[in-house]
């Protein structure tokens, strides 16, 4: 800036460490149950379809709990905004189940 | 209401609905982002349950995972199909690549949450630093990316033996060597459409750093940008999530 009248008068405080420590857990975390995920594809045989699945999704909504509530900060929001994000999810939820219901289904019509 | 009861009228100006005051104790901005992402995310469901519905109406691979081989007719075992790594030419090395990219997208999403708490503590300098490294996170994403897409363009040196004899190598929209067309179909448009989202992601995170720099935020007083464009970034980081696991592990 030209003038040093204009430059506004700013008060930078020091890092928060908690709470920068705090951060670095969760992507610790994150990165752990990737790690694990790719243990669980490789560890676990193919023939064991419906544990790796299930396993593979307990997993996923494990990381995706820490994304929404620790770095999009929902989890210390209004709970009032907590919950009109989370509850419209259960029709996803309902459409997933729902579709690969009718998936299944379209197979075994097929000749 | 009853007709007896007395009714409490709030004094003029000191309602809720007569503003300065932020309902869900969110700025508007900040509200409004969490529903556009809302939205966004009823997109992307409906993308990875069609390919859910899809995939399940096609015959599984039945026989020994080590025997696997491309055929037309059963979705092949993604881990098959992403095995190769830039610069190592030959090498069989399942999802390796992939999990990298899922790396470097979750570090990107954490250099971009600590911007936002620079940007609480109004020190523009880490600001700028965090969101510098988020930018290039992206920008590895992408690069990454472009080179999947090319590799699953091309194809692999083998290529693929169809019914009538002919041999095709790679993917396009119509047939690919990995699968039923369906296959490739969802692969581009599923990974191409969060692909979009991570360039859109790096342009407003490289608008939010050159506003840092000029010094935008520190004359208003506060960092909220960083935090809204923080909130879609995350999201993005968080689609990933989704897609690596329907896409690539199941």
């Amino acid at each position: 800036m030209a003038h040093a009248e204009d430059a506004p008068q700013v008060t930078v405080l020091p890092p928060d460490t908690a709470k920068i420590k705090k951060l670095w857990t969760v992507a610790g975390i994150l990165g752990a149950v990737t790690l694990l995920e790719f243990a669980v594809a490789f560890g676990v045989p193919h023939e064991m379809k419906d544990l790796r699945v299930w396993t593979f999704i307990l997993m996923t909504i494990v990381k995706a709990a820490y994304i929404v509530g620790e770095f999009m900060h929902l989890r210390y929001e209004a709970k009032v905004l907590l919950w009109s994000i989370l509850i419209p999810m259960v029709f996803v939820v309902w459409m997933l189940v729902a579709f690969v219901y009718e998936g299944i289904h379209i197979d075994l019509a097929r000749p | 209401m009853a007709s007896t009861s007395t009714v409490t009228v709030p004094a003029p100006g000191k309602s809720v609905w007569d503003g300065g005051v932020s309902p869900m104790n969110a700025s508007y901005g900040k509200l409004m982002m969490w529903f556009f992402l809302l939205s966004d995310a009823f997109t992307f469901s409906a993308l990875l349950i069609t390919y859910g519905l899809v995939r399940s109406s096609h015959k599984a691979y039945e026989g020994a995972v080590d025997a696997f081989t491309f055929s037309q007719t059963y979705w092949p075992i993604p881990e098959k199909v992403f095995e190769a790594v830039p610069f190592f030419h030959g090498l069989n090395a399942p999802l390796v690549f992939v999990g990298l990219m899922t790396f470097i997208l979750i570090m990107s999403s954490v250099t971009m949450v600590l911007a936002v708490e620079a940007g609480h503590r109004m020190d523009r300098k880490a600001v700028e630093k965090w969101m510098l490294w988020t930018i290039i996170g992206g920008f590895t994403f992408l690069s990454c990316q472009a080179w999947e897409w090319s590799h699953f363009i091309h194809g692999t040196d083998g290529g693929s033996i169809l019914a009538d004899g002919t041999k095709i190598f790679g993917a396009n929209l119509s047939i690919n060597q990995y699968g039923p067309p369906d296959f490739a179909a969802f692969f581009f448009f599923i990974t191409g459409f969060h692909g979009f989202h991570v360039f859109s992601g790096v342009m407003l995170n490289f608008l939010i750093y050159y506003n840092t720099v000029t010094g935008v935020y520190e004359r208003r007083g506060h960092y909220e940008m960083v935090e809204k464009v923080g909130l879609y970034w995350h999201f993005v980081d968080l689609v990933w999530v989704f897609v690596f696991t329907f896409f690539y592990l199941v």
